[in-house]
């Protein structure tokens, strides 16, 4: 006899024809609640108006408001394709990803690249990444906390809290400001116990675009060493924060120099456009090569109980580009151009909604960093958006300007003005300026 | 001292901290694991400077120094042992990856056909749903219960694409852990070895049920029988659909009745791993039979299917969950809570591999192609048996009973070589296999069926 859960349910001993059954075995299952950020997708799909406009989740449009793949995604495809691939250099093909990977995030002449001390698998796109880690952290630091930025991207949760890892976290969004609370961030870093694992964005924070400066990272990086704290880096939108890679991975190599031996998961999915193929990699810095050899290994172990391997297209497209100088340049020009027309449209947004005579301070809007800009709309200017004008977007007010042209632009900012434009209480609040 | 200058300069964030640059630091003793350099005692750092205040500190101790090797993977390992064997005799039938008679890796043609359909029609490379490429799950479940069958009629079965057959267990795992705490997985004995990885990282306790006979080289039904009745109500009861791995022995048609009749017996729920269709028979239906008795007898199951084999995209990683509901609308949920469980894993899954399947599962003259491609792969290895079968006998002169070789099926065949004996097939003969006795045929070339007939015959009468 098999009784659910404080016998709400039970399952009777003799089964009859099961085409008569009443109940079924899946009865106590609930219908899951819907994805935040794809539940958006999901639902500007079902709309059929014509203005309708979708600024839910990351991924890059063109000025057209079409996705886009790059050119240099284009060229590797096609010199895939000439060649037939075989299964059995799928390794291979993964450890120079991994290679390429960590190039990339701690530079080409990276030491601990050279000594080998990088603990590096591919992974599916930052989630996988994400998540390998957090069945690490479970495994060898079992109870350990991580502590995660206030807010952060939605899915971070549901990663270390499926991985069984408990969640803590740290001031860091000030609602008020729109801006960094770097005064509350540090006291919430001191105050943690010894050797916490943190995680960090390293640039273009998800959700609200607002990123610490280089001395902020500095002191950031010695309050670690101080209190021994292990600082591990989600870089999903290298290149979308200031159009240049290395720049956007200034803060991992600020934590590198000060000898710090991180974590980091990267993603290819957007500044490749490669979102589908689910390419990433997470690497784990350790102190010599033989430990890096035993971490990877487990790391594969992790994977090889999820999914075995990684899907191999992604991989040979993200490493055809990076190994071949003439591709990689066209990459690094391309992504400069997606960073830049985002950065434009900040700019258009701010001008129209000044224009429009809004009461509130829309300075944010320029001075957030990378793909998203956290409005400071509340959930029910949110859902007016959606209701009144068929504008889709997060209820945490985030906007994903990639999905803003110069056609919706004026649309966009009308809208924004119309649900904010009597906003007393938040005029009241930006008349008491900091 | 210090923490003073600390909270000072987070007083005011974004105030130019040139201003302390003169300030020495005293650290409290015993404060910090850190030693400064007391001219280069600046705290903060003006980035308009050129020169970088080094901080002599010490490299952390790693936080994973403790970690240990992980042990070799048992199957995997054959591969990387093969590779690195220099002799030229050697042979791999270690994994199950299907070769050619030449022993070449092979693409199928339906699968190059759709990819440069793929590529003339240049597509983008948007995020699938969380449930994956809606085409791709709509013609997995009809491969796998027939387009006409009720249970798809009635919108019964919630299909999730997953990664291969090992992600797609997972997620089963997965929503076993979570809805039925405690209940048990049953696995045959032996099956394959990531299965005991994939339920021990899922949470999901198992238990071994009787299966392989090891004085028959058969199936050891009446064990079978009883482990499964033994196992307390509600466990789910993990099946090879076809193509057994790694024993390449399947139940017969009647023998799967009986199965079905004790599973329903003991409320139990069965779970299919298929991850050969159209590798045992060479007809895909054919090999479906198994998961379609069970589905017409109303019963709720559970299905993770491969298409790494039988279309030949290992390395895409593609394959569904199928769990089949006793209404749609349990069907609407159960599917839902699987996105729930895949978005924390990997968000959505790859495009690649689902477009190849949509467009080859999908359209009636490459699936027509492919189902050929498919029973000439069948074929070989079906070939291979017989000559290895007829070697062994040639050569046995034993009178040993070799037909077991012929009435396994599949890509393996367990030859009931123990340990010892395995392990003289690789060092003496450079004959890579698993230390299960399993062989991989589909590593194996007619031309190599006479040499490999000697290794197994030496191993088995000179070794024990």
């Amino acid at each position: 006899m098999w009784r659910f859960m404080g016998g709400r349910f039970s399952r009777s001993t003799r089964c009859i024809s099961s085409s008569s059954r009443a109940f079924g075995w899946w009865e106590h299952v609930s219908p899951a609640p819907k994805d935040p950020i794809t539940g958006v997708t999901e639902a500007f799909l079902a709309d059929t108006n014509p203005n309708k406009i979708n600024l839910g989740v990351g991924a890059y449009r063109d000025d057209q408001g079409k996705p886009v793949v790059l050119q240099c995604v284009r060229n590797a495809e096609a010199k895939i394709a000439a060649c037939e691939f075989l299964e059995s250099n799928a390794a291979a093909v993964g450890s120079k990803l991994v290679e390429e990977s960590a190039k990339l995030a701690y530079g080409t002449q990276a030491h601990v690249v050279k000594e080998g001390r990088v603990a590096g698998l591919q992974a599916l796109s930052g989630t996988g990444a994400c998540r390998l880690f957090a069945e690490l952290q479970r495994r060898f630091y079992p109870g350990s906390p991580i502590y995660l930025p206030d807010p952060t991207w939605s899915n971070h949760h549901n990663i270390w809290r499926d991985a069984q890892v408990p969640e803590r976290s740290f001031r860091y969004y000030n609602p008020i400001t729109k801006g960094l609370d770097f005064a509350a961030l540090m006291d919430d870093v001191k105050t943690a116990p010894d050797g916490s694992f943190f995680l960090f964005h390293p640039c273009a924070h998800n959700p609200t675009g607002v990123d610490p400066t280089e001395e902020q990272w500095r002191e950031i990086s010695y309050q670690f060493k101080v209190k021994n704290h292990f600082p591990f880096f989600d870089m999903a939108y290298q290149g979308f924060a200031t159009g240049d890679l290395d720049m956007d991975a200034q803060a991992i190599r600020i934590f590198l120099e000060d000898g710090h031996l991180i974590g980091c998961a990267q993603s290819f999915a957007k500044n490749m456009g490669l979102y589908g193929h689910r390419v990433g990699c997470l690497s784990v810095l350790c102190a010599d090569e033989k430990q890096a050899v035993a971490v990877k290994s487990q790391l594969q172990q992790i994977a090889r109980s999820m999914y075995s391997n990684p899907p191999v297209h992604g991989i040979l497209l993200v490493s055809t580009i990076l190994n071949d100088p003439q591709t990689k340049a066209l990459w690094v020009k391309e992504v400069k151009v997606m960073a830049n027309r985002i950065q434009l449209m900040r700019a258009t947004l701010r001008e129209r909604l000044e224009d429009l005579g809004s009461p509130l301070d829309w300075e944010n809007i320029t001075n957030q960093v990378g793909m998203f800009c956290f409005s400071g709309l509340t959930p029910d200017q949110v859902d007016r958006l959606v209701r009144e004008f068929h504008i889709y977007m997060t209820r945490d007010g985030r906007i994903s300007i990639a999905g803003v042209t110069t056609s919706n632009v004026s649309y966009l900012a009308s809208a924004i003005h119309e649900v904010t434009k009597y906003d007393q209480e938040a005029s009241n609040i930006y008349n008491i300026s900091i | 001292m210090a923490s003073a200058m600390l909270s000072l300069a987070s007083a005011c964030p974004s105030a130019s901290l040139s201003a302390h640059e003169n300030l020495k630091v005293k650290l409290k003793p015993g404060s910090a694991s850190l030693s400064f350099s007391k001219d280069k005692s600046n705290l903060f750092y003006n980035t308009k400077s050129s020169s970088r205040i080094s901080m002599v500190a010490a490299v952390n101790a790693s936080r994973f120094e403790g970690v240990t090797m992980a042990p070799p993977d048992p199957i995997l390992g054959v591969s990387e042992a093969f590779k690195a064997d220099t002799h030229e005799s050697k042979l791999n039938l270690g994994v199950g990856a299907y070769r050619t008679e030449e022993l070449q890796p092979y693409v199928l043609n339906v699968v190059k056909k759709a990819e440069n359909l793929m590529l003339e029609r240049g597509e983008n490379k948007e995020y699938l749903p969380i449930e994956g490429l809606a085409a791709f799950n709509k013609v997995t479940a009809e491969l796998l219960f027939g387009a006409d069958n009720p249970v798809i009629k009635q919108q019964r079965v919630a299909t999730v694409q997953g990664l291969s057959g090992t992600g797609s267990l997972r997620l089963a795992a997965a929503l076993i852990e979570r809805y039925f705490p405690g209940a048990k997985v049953l696995i045959s004995s032996p099956t394959w070895g990531n299965h005991k990885n994939i339920f021990n990282d899922a949470r999901v306790p198992w238990s071994e049920y009787r299966y392989y006979d090891p004085k028959t080289v058969g199936l050891d039904f009446e064990g079978m029988l009883a482990d499964i009745k033994a196992a307390p109500e509600g466990s789910f009861v993990l099946l090879h659909g076809c193509a057994h791995n790694p024993t390449g022995i399947d139940p017969t048609p009647e023998q799967w009745e009986k199965i079905a009749d004790l599973i329903q017996g003991k409320n139990h729920i069965a779970f299919f791993d298929v991850a050969y269709q159209g590798f045992a028979s060479g007809s895909l239906d054919g090999d479906a039979a198994s998961v379609r008795l069970f589905a017409a007898r109303g019963m709720e199951i559970l299905v993770a299917q491969s298409y790494s084999k039988n279309l030949g995209l290992y390395a895409e990683r593609i394959g569904a969950i199928n769990v089949v509901c006793s209404s749609a609308d349990a069907a609407t949920r159960v599917k839902s809570q699987l996105k729930r469980l895949a978005r924390p894993m990997y968000s959505n899954p790859p495009i690649h591999g689902a477009r190849i399947v949509a467009n080859v599962v999908g359209d009636p003259s490459l699936f027509n192609e492919w189902k050929a491609e498919m029973e000439m792969m069948a074929g070989r290895i079906k070939n291979v048996r017989q000559k290895l079968y007829d070697n062994l006998s040639a050569k046995d002169k034993s009178g040993k009973d070799w037909s077991f070789i012929l009435k396994q099926i599949g890509m393996f065949s367990f030859t009931g070589l123990n340990k010892a004996q395995t392990e003289n097939m690789t060092n003496k003969w450079r004959v890579y296999m698993t230390k299960d006795g399993r062989i991989s045929l589909a590593g194996l070339s007619l031309a190599k069926c006479e040499y490999l007939a000697d290794a197994i015959v030496d191993s088995f009468h000179n070794v024990s």
